[in-house]
């Protein structure tokens, strides 16, 4: 199901404000590609450029091409609602629908491509709830609000919900940045499981996390406030994190500045 | 901003159990100013209060009086006639006027509101969004005696070929049976109170939508959601019950609309199973209608049919109450 | 799978049919038009029903065409978007009807003459007259209503914020809830029941003022508590910690800070009750005489004028475009009131709120 993302050429826009600069990459399908930044690096307005989600902000706009495998994100006629079909997301904070179960929460994108069956959405809803490691937490609750649930639950729940639909790519906001070690350190084991079946990009401040999660990291940076942000350099983890080719890079990593 | 922040102990000291404060504020307050600038302000709370109480006891007193002399069923009688010998009143058609008026009212205003505040916050334009709010806004100042005037010389001559138009189609059901009067009915009453109601509606409903936090809105668009279906799964969900207190506070607004009512309905004292034909009454606007000619009989009767539309109104804006301060609660525990 | 899938070229999941984005527009212009050709040919004479086949046309039509070319989904989309914008468009017409007839009818018997002339020497049914007299017992009942509502109302809201906790607070931010739901129509027949038939007094401007006043409590009251609210505990700490009493801290720090937010409430106030006209129809009655004197005998006011001059029309031009006049004049009241009051908000606002 993984798809490749080929970025060329991306800026992104708040009305007149260009908030990301000629960005091109290659995320390769099955991997899981961290970006790292400083704050307002654009990293998450990147992030969301990868479903068509920037252009839901009041004055979001974005120019270039983003293929998934040999489509373009951005072509005529695309439909951005299936563009978010194929590449779901996970946000920085877990966000369940307050007024529905945690069944319906995990259910609520299937019924959407209208699955009416009872016995099917059953198992997509076990499969997707086992993929997010959270089904023996909460299989003898599932018609509970998803909200009474622990902030780490949460998140995986909204895992759970993003992996239901099966998507081509899943996308992580700071999945953990509200979460506590534990629950951090499950969700990431989650990661190391999911890039077995989804191409996953993360953005993530931590960079222990980085570290440990990715295969390949991303440096973004921007010259100044109210310049655009940038991609510094991207590379495989390991040699982002001993021996980058850019200085900025080794400044960050080394916590000199960020 | 949080309420109890907000309201925390101005006393320089650590503050003690919320209960135990105001009596200490007050043995506390040994000089005279604090003491009298207490005793006024607590005092302007009692008043208020022995305010709302004597509206119910002078209302019922004066009610009691005429009830008591009403020789027919207060609850039942079909007939207003408080001055005869001897005196025959009954609310009967008044609270079925009430109600479908009422109701009308609420079946067009509620859907088209909570439309407008979808358009407002979901649909327009973002230029066109703040503009339209604010002049939903001023609409809600509009008083209701020029609704009432422009009902009566606007809105009656308009609703001729529409009263044809359901008497042609819909004359078989018996509810939409039209005779040929001029329009001034029940359903008349209903859409002008529609009209009215619509902006206060519409406004809290727009508040209500503006506040569903945008991550459930994105959660929704991540899914690979319409637009509508991201109302569906996130909008209307939450914001449920605030749409139903404002339709209570339009609701309440409804029952007790008088001098609009008064302008368009031609009223009398039947029950007319036909909403396009003149007939019946409402509580605000019997009392209107027929208070300039009330001896006191008169008067008295129509303050014991103004009780129960006090009561009427007490219970509906009570219910609007509570349920906005249970969703407080519910907000407030997943904040 | 193996790799092998992933290069598989699979036909394409993103693009969809779609309409044009002109679409929505081409229907709506054929539904106006498919709806005023109906009822021409239907010889329907009411713009009402026109539009409310137009309506019809819209909305089904973007469901059928839409449903067919892009597919289930996406017509209950866009379904929902022409309901919406229907839903709007029908709010629209009779609100925006009601300014634009009281406007266009208004403005031609206002002007100076209407301003400062009573009904005095003029029967209802012929032209001339004014409303000057209903102008000086509005302002005189509302202004009543103020002077009696305000220093209640703000000591009660003080009492609520800086002092209340407990039952008595709870009981009375309770009632000042249902108090605003109270129609006006009973707060007349209360002041009524006691004033009128148990003191036995006449009808008066005092006594309308009576009634206004439990209407614009309950609204004093919740803006009032609102801007006190909004005082940051820091400011009466620190004066507090100086040693100034409790009370003066009130009245010298935490009142002036708000003062710009009560003003606008006040303000908010009176322009609902400016329009109030069934407490004045069973307590202050109206008249086509100056009356100068609140206290004593019947007086008009703005609404009641209007009330009066529809009511006892008898059919007649005159009365109906006096009607129209005074309902502007009140309506222009309002309104100045209402963009005055959001005016000082805006400019009062504290600093430090929200």
């Amino acid at each position: 199901m993984a798809k490749r993302i080929d970025v060329s050429g991306l800026n992104a826009y708040y009305g007149s404000f260009r908030a990301i600069e000629d960005i091109s990459m290659t995320v390769e399908p099955r991997t899981v590609t961290a970006f790292i930044g400083p704050s307002g690096c654009g990293k998450s307005t990147f992030l969301r450029t990868l479903n068509r989600m920037h252009e839901v902000t009041p004055g979001g706009r974005v120019e270039g091409k983003v293929m998934l495998d040999d489509e373009d994100l951005y072509g005529a006629g695309v439909d951005p609602v299936s563009v978010r079909r194929e590449v779901g997301m996970v946000f920085q904070r877990p966000n369940p629908f307050p007024t529905m179960s945690i069944y319906d929460n995990v259910a609520a994108g299937l019924k959407l491509v209208g699955t009416k069956k009872k016995s099917e959405m059953d198992d997509v809803v076990e499969k997707s709830l086992k993929g997010a490691n959270l089904w023996n937490e909460v299989k003898d609750r599932l018609g509970k609000p998803g909200s009474g649930l622990s902030g780490g639950q949460q998140q995986r729940l909204c895992i759970a919900r993003a992996i239901a639909v099966e998507p081509n790519v899943l996308l992580m906001d700071e999945p953990c940045s509200a979460l506590d070690p534990i629950s951090t350190l499950a969700i990431e084991d989650l990661i190391g499981e999911l890039k077995e079946r989804f191409t996953i990009v993360i953005v993530t401040h931590n960079m222990q996390q980085a570290a440990r999660v990715s295969d390949r990291t991303a440096f973004f940076n921007l010259a100044a406030v109210g310049q655009p942000g940038k991609l510094i350099e991207i590379d495989d983890t390991e040699r982002i994190f001993s021996n980058p080719s850019v200085q900025a890079t080794e400044d960050y990593i080394s916590g000199r500045f960020g | 901003m949080d309420i109890s922040t907000t309201k925390d102990t101005p006393l320089p000291s650590t503050p003690p159990p919320p209960a135990a404060e105001e009596k200490r504020a007050a043995r506390g307050a040994t000089r005279p100013g604090d003491r009298i600038f207490l005793g006024l302000s607590r005092g302007s709370g009692i008043f208020l209060l022995a305010i709302m109480a004597a509206i119910a006891v002078f209302l019922s007193y004066r009610a009691v009086l005429a009830i008591g002399k009403d020789e027919g069923n207060f609850f039942t009688t079909f007939e207003w006639n408080p001055t005869g010998n001897p005196p025959v009143f009954g609310i009967a058609v008044l609270a079925f006027g009430t109600i479908v008026s009422s109701i009308i009212a609420m079946a067009i205003a509620v859907p088209v509101a909570v439309g407008i505040a979808l358009f407002i916050t979901h649909y327009a334009p973002r230029k066109l969004g703040g503009p339209i709010a604010y002049v939903v806004d001023l609409l809600a100042a509009v008083p209701s005696i020029v609704y009432g005037l422009w009902g009566a010389l606007v809105l009656v001559p308009q609703l001729d070929g529409l009263y044809g138009w359901l008497n042609d189609y819909l004359g078989w059901t018996g509810i939409f049976e039209w005779q040929g009067g001029a329009p001034r009915s029940m359903l008349t009453v209903g859409i002008l109170l529609a009209i009215m109601i619509l902006p206060i509606i519409t406004n809290v409903s727009r508040e209500v939508f503006r506040q569903v936090p945008q991550m459930h809105e994105e959660a929704a668009l991540a899914l690979g959601a319409t637009r509508w279906e991201v109302i569906r799964m996130a909008v209307l969900p939450f914001g449920r019950s605030g749409v139903i207190s404002a339709s209570m506070l339009g609701l309440g607004r409804a029952l007790g609309e008088t001098m609009a009512v008064a302008m368009v309905l031609s009223s009398s004292f039947e029950i007319n199973l036909s909403l396009l034909d003149p007939g019946g009454g409402t509580f605000a606007q019997n009392i209107a209608s027929k208070f300039s000619e009330a001896t006191e009989m008169g008067r008295d009767a129509l303050i014991a049919s103004g009780l129960v539309l006090f009561v009427i109104t007490l219970l509906v804006n009570g219910a609007a109450r509570l349920i906005i301060a249970r969703r407080k609660e519910f907000s407030g525990a997943n904040a | 799978m193996s790799n092998a899938t992933l290069s598989d070229k699979r036909p394409s999941t993103l693009r969809a049919a779609s309409l044009p984005k002109w679409f929505s527009w081409a229907v709506a212009a054929a539904s106006v038009a498919l709806g005023l050709g109906i009822s021409a040919a239907l010889g329907l004479e009411s713009s009402i029903q026109w539009a409310l086949i137009a309506g019809v046309l819209f909305v089904a039509g973007t469901f059928g065409i839409a449903a067919r070319v892009e597919g289930k989904r996406q017509a209950k989309d866009r379904v929902a978007t022409s309901v919406v914008w229907v839903a709007f468009l029908l709010a629209v017409v009779p609100l925006a009807s009601l300014v634009w007839e009281t406007v266009s009818r208004g403005v031609k018997v206002l002007d100076t003459y209407f301003l400062t002339h009573s009904m005095g020497v003029v029967a209802d049914t012929e032209p001339g007259g004014g409303i000057y007299h209903a102008i000086l017992g509005t302002l005189e009942q509302v202004g009543l209503a103020t002077l009696i509502s305000v220093p209640i109302g703000v000591l009660t809201a003080i009492y609520l914020v800086e002092y209340g906790r407990g039952k008595l607070a709870k009981a009375v931010t309770f009632f000042v809830d249902v108090m605003t739901g109270v129609p006006s129509i009973v707060a007349g027949l209360f002041i009524l029941s006691t004033w009128i038939l148990i003191l036995d007094m006449g009808p008066s401007g005092f006594a309308g003022a009576m009634a206004l006043t439990i209407l614009m409590l309950p609204v004093v009251v919740r803006s009032t508590e609102e801007m006190l609210k909004l005082v940051p505990n820091e400011l009466r700490e620190a004066s507090l910690a100086l040693g100034v009493p409790k009370w003066r801290t009130i009245l010298k720090v935490v009142l002036p800070t708000a003062i710009g937010g009560i003003t606008t409430g006040v303000m908010l106030a009176v322009a609902r009750i400016a329009g109030e006209t069934a407490p004045v129809l069973l307590l202050v009655w109206g008249s086509n005489f100056i009356n100068t004197n609140p206290f004593s005998d019947p007086q008009a006011s703005l609404p009641m004028y209007i009330y009066l001059q529809y009511a006892n029309s008898g059919g007649s031009g005159a009365a109906y475009d006096r009607a129209w006049a005074a309902a502007l004049t009140l309506i222009a009241f309002i309104m100045i009131l209402n963009l005055a009051a959001r005016g000082i908000a805006r400019w009062k606002a504290p600093k430090t709120g929200r």
